[in-house]
């Protein structure tokens, strides 16, 4: 005999409870909970500084450190508001972003890509950060990129340099102001031929990562564009210290252009051994020896002290430019560090102003609404000129500058003197130059 | 052929560099009996000498400059150093500029009192105990002694230039009768080897020539008896490990206008140092120094492009590929004697 017994009342509460239970799931994952990795919920948001404070670049992430503490003041409206005054896009009103006061979380990608992931790592899972930006290395550059798609939070590259970051490895979380390999060799190229004539040889010591690879390729073809010969190509391991065994051999071979592939550290030491060596006296092929580094900065050349002097390279800006956004930008710096900004400090700060911009503008937080104020964006007061953030790749295109070592420079910080400020026309290539073949941004991920 | 002196050439300094730490550690091997991982930071602590000493002779003070303006258009503040206004500008910037060999006076006090320190306050209670727990200890000595010196100097490579006088280099084809310009050699490079060989004949010297030499020599041999005859032979092992501190630390100070120093540049020595003294045979002095600068050339040679281009990858395992190589022929070790590590 069956004990089981339905009443009214029993019948009433059970179907109370199964419902409940079928549609919670929904309603905790559903959008209207939590659209987004990270949102922000109380008065402030959180941004995650992802800069090499240790290895051959901590000089530039010290430097990145400090702008980017700049711009977390002027987005709060303290100080004097530096770049936000030049800016062309009016929406930050120096009230935090959106209303919500910003802070930050900073942390060491050591200059190594499995530190640089799992610093970034940490700042999103633990920290709480809604982007990340800040870096001076394409390897970490390209690693954080991927895990920010991963993650569903914006990746505000900082100095990466490589082909590669909207190239190949490109992804729609992801966006660049710093120029690139290709705009280096298309700016670079004319000009060293102007300076050094059509008929020369030149010999290749290159960084052993991405970066390396796509600026050697760069340079090298456009070089070559314009009649120069490509004599050897030399890889060198990142932070090698000593280049003397590399640098020994090039008076061998023919060459009469040493194109050094380095940066930071790495630039400093073989540039100094170059010298060394007597590169710079030497003769070959009834020529003066010369030597090009492809991407220069200031902290670099001060590195290398007077060994800088007379040589060619680029740079995605320069402290003495003369607009009224860079003026800003290196008072506010100046003022505050007792320094002129470097390149890598510029373009951090320029990422975390368009961030919070593309922020307001699209009047939330969500990644994929910050993408898509980004795309096609286009600016200007910000040091380059006018600038537009590509839709197809993500990357500023602006005018790139050709720099060389100063002679006689006035102090210690007028290192480099401006050559050319080639227009940007002469430095856009179609989105899927060979150059950078092979990627795809994919769709926009907003996470949770 | 000339490619052939060039490389020669160019591993002889980093030779020299390896043959000096290698020398004091199978000083210390041969006498104490312990393998000591901090020898790469004595290295190290000695480079920061002449870092330090070019920053206390630079200790300036500021003045304003209203004839000048910096880069925001204030007048311009400017560092004098003390020594320009003691000595005059000519003579203080001449001596900062001879910072670095002037560090060799200011380093040879510092790591005898270091090397004195570690062995006294630290090694000596590890005599009794196995190899492991040696190279645990002096291992993570190495890592305190490298933390400190990364939180006073930071982690940055810090410059540390050679007198004016010895900067470029000089034409060493030319004056052997090839072409000019095919075989260049840096000034500091040759002084670097020229160092390097007045101090590893000095040590050699001492050990040969002189009683207290002669006494440690007996020591290393059989120590029980040269113990039995009265002679207090722990105190001249606790001197020799302060004379090898002190070898380390100078080729450091020298080393600084090569490489830039920086907290982590010991470990990269030591481990080639290891390897150095493996091949050339543990507590064989003749031998480290051998293996040292047999290993530098080899490693020169293994950077270039040619070889390179043949082998990938080459330049940076040749010298394990052929301490490998040295230790399945020759287990002992290039010169090394029967009976050492083989109890």
């Amino acid at each position: 005999m069956s004990k089981f017994h339905i009443s009214r009342r029993g019948l009433l509460k059970g179907s109370a409870v199964a419902g409940i239970g079928l549609a919670a799931p929904t309603i905790f994952t559903s959008k209207a909970w939590a659209s987004f990795t990270n949102e922000p919920k109380g008065d402030s948001v959180t941004l995650g500084f992802n800069v090499p404070q240790s290895g051959v670049y901590a000089d530039e992430g010290a430097d990145q450190l400090r702008a980017l503490r700049l711009a977390v003041e002027h987005l709060n409206g303290e100080g004097d508001s530096g770049m936000m005054s030049t800016f062309s896009s009016k929406a930050l009103k120096g009230n935090g972003i959106l209303g919500k006061k910003v802070e930050f979380v900073t942390g060491d990608t050591q200059t190594k890509t499995d530190a640089a992931r799992a610093s970034a790592r940490s700042m999103i899972e633990k920290d709480g950060a809604v982007m990340i930006t800040g870096g001076s290395s394409s390897g970490p550059a390209v690693a954080v990129q991927a895990l920010c798609q991963e993650a569903g939070v914006i990746f505000m590259a900082g100095l990466t340099h490589a082909n590669d970051t909207t190239g190949k490895d490109r992804r729609r979380n992801g966006f660049r102001h710093f120029f690139n390999s290709y705009m280096s060799g298309a700016a670079l190229a004319p000009v060293l031929k102007n300076a050094y004539g059509a008929d020369r040889n030149a010999y290749y010591l290159t960084a052993d990562y991405n970066w390396g690879y796509t600026t050697e390729q760069a340079i090298s073809e456009a070089t070559e564009g314009v009649g120069w010969t490509t004599v050897n190509k030399v890889l060198t391991p990142l932070g090698a210290g000593d280049f003397s065994s590399y640098i020994a051999p090039v008076l061998q071979s023919g060459a009469d252009v040493l194109v050094l592939v380095h940066y930071g550290g790495d630039m400093v030491n073989s540039l100094t051994n170059a010298v060394q060596f007597g590169l710079r006296d030497a003769q070959a092929n009834g020529k003066n020896f010369e030597i090009v580094v492809p991407l220069y900065s200031r902290l670099m050349a001060k590195g290398a002290g007077a060994n800088v002097k007379g040589i060619f390279g680029s740079t995605n800006w320069h402290w003495s430019l003369p607009d009224e956004g860079s003026k800003a930008f290196t008072r506010s710096f100046g003022t505050k560090y007792g320094v002129p900004p470097s390149q890598a400090a510029h373009t951090v700060y320029c990422q975390a102003l368009l961030y919070a911009d593309a922020v307001e503008r699209s009047g939330s937080f969500n990644p994929c609404g910050v993408v898509e104020a980004l795309e096609d964006f286009e600016f200007d007061g910000l040091g380059n000129g006018k600038t537009l953030y590509r839709a197809e790749d993500h990357q500023c295109f602006k005018d790139v500058l050709v720099v060389k070592g100063k002679e006689n420079p006035d102090n210690e910080f007028d290192l480099l003197e401006i050559v050319e400020n080639t227009p940007v026309d002469q430095v856009t290539y179609p989105h899927d130059h060979p150059q950078f073949a092979g990627g795809a941004l994919g769709a926009c991920n907003a996470g949770s | 052929m000339d490619a052939i002196i060039l490389q020669i050439l160019n591993g002889l300094d980093k030779g020299s560099a390896y043959a000096l730490i290698a020398l004091g550690l199978t000083l210390i091997f041969g006498t104490l009996g312990v393998v000591n991982f901090a020898h790469g930071a004595l290295f190290m602590i000695g480079a920061f000498c002449a870092v330090t000493l070019n920053r206390l002779l630079s200790l300036s003070h500021e003045v304003v400059d209203e004839t000048r303006t910096d880069f925001l258009g204030n007048p311009l503040r400017v560092d004098v150093p003390y020594v320009y206004e003691w000595f005059g500008p000519d003579v203080g910037a001449t001596i900062i500029d001879w910072s670095v060999p002037l560090a060799i006076l200011f380093a040879i006090p510092i790591m005898v009192l270091i090397g004195l320190a570690m062995e006294r306050g630290l090694i000596k209670h590890f005599y009794k105990r196995p190899h492991a727990d040696q190279i645990l200890v002096t291992f993570g000595l190495a890592i305190v002694l490298q933390e400190i010196i990364k939180a006073f100097y930071g982690a940055n490579p810090i410059p540390t230039p050679a007198p004016e006088a010895f900067v470029g280099s000089f034409d060493f084809g030319a004056l052997i009768g090839f072409d000019p310009q095919t075989i260049m050699y840096p000034y500091w490079r040759l002084v670097y080897f020229s160092f390097a060989i007045l101090i590893i004949g000095a040590v050699f010297a001492f050990l040969r020539y002189t009683t207290f030499g002669m006494v440690v020599r007996a020591g290393m041999a059989d120590r029980e008896t040269v113990g039995l005859l009265g002679i207090n032979i722990d105190r001249r092992f606790t001197i020799m490990f302060a004379i090898a501190a002190c070898v380390a630390g100078l080729a450091g100070v020298m080393y600084t206008p090569i490489l830039s120093p920086n907290y982590n540049m010991g470990m990269n020595f030591l481990v080639l140092s290891f390897v150095v003294v493996v091949v050339g045979g543990m507590g064989s002095l003749p031998g480290a120094v051998a293996a040292g600068f047999l290993l530098g050339i080899l490693e020169s040679f293994a950077s270039r492009a040619e070889v390179i281009d043949i082998i990938p990858g080459i330049n940076q395992v040749i010298i394990y590929l052929v301490a490998i190589i040295v230790l399945l022929t020759r287990p002992r070790g290039l010169l090394g004697r029967k009976g050492v590590m083989e109890e």
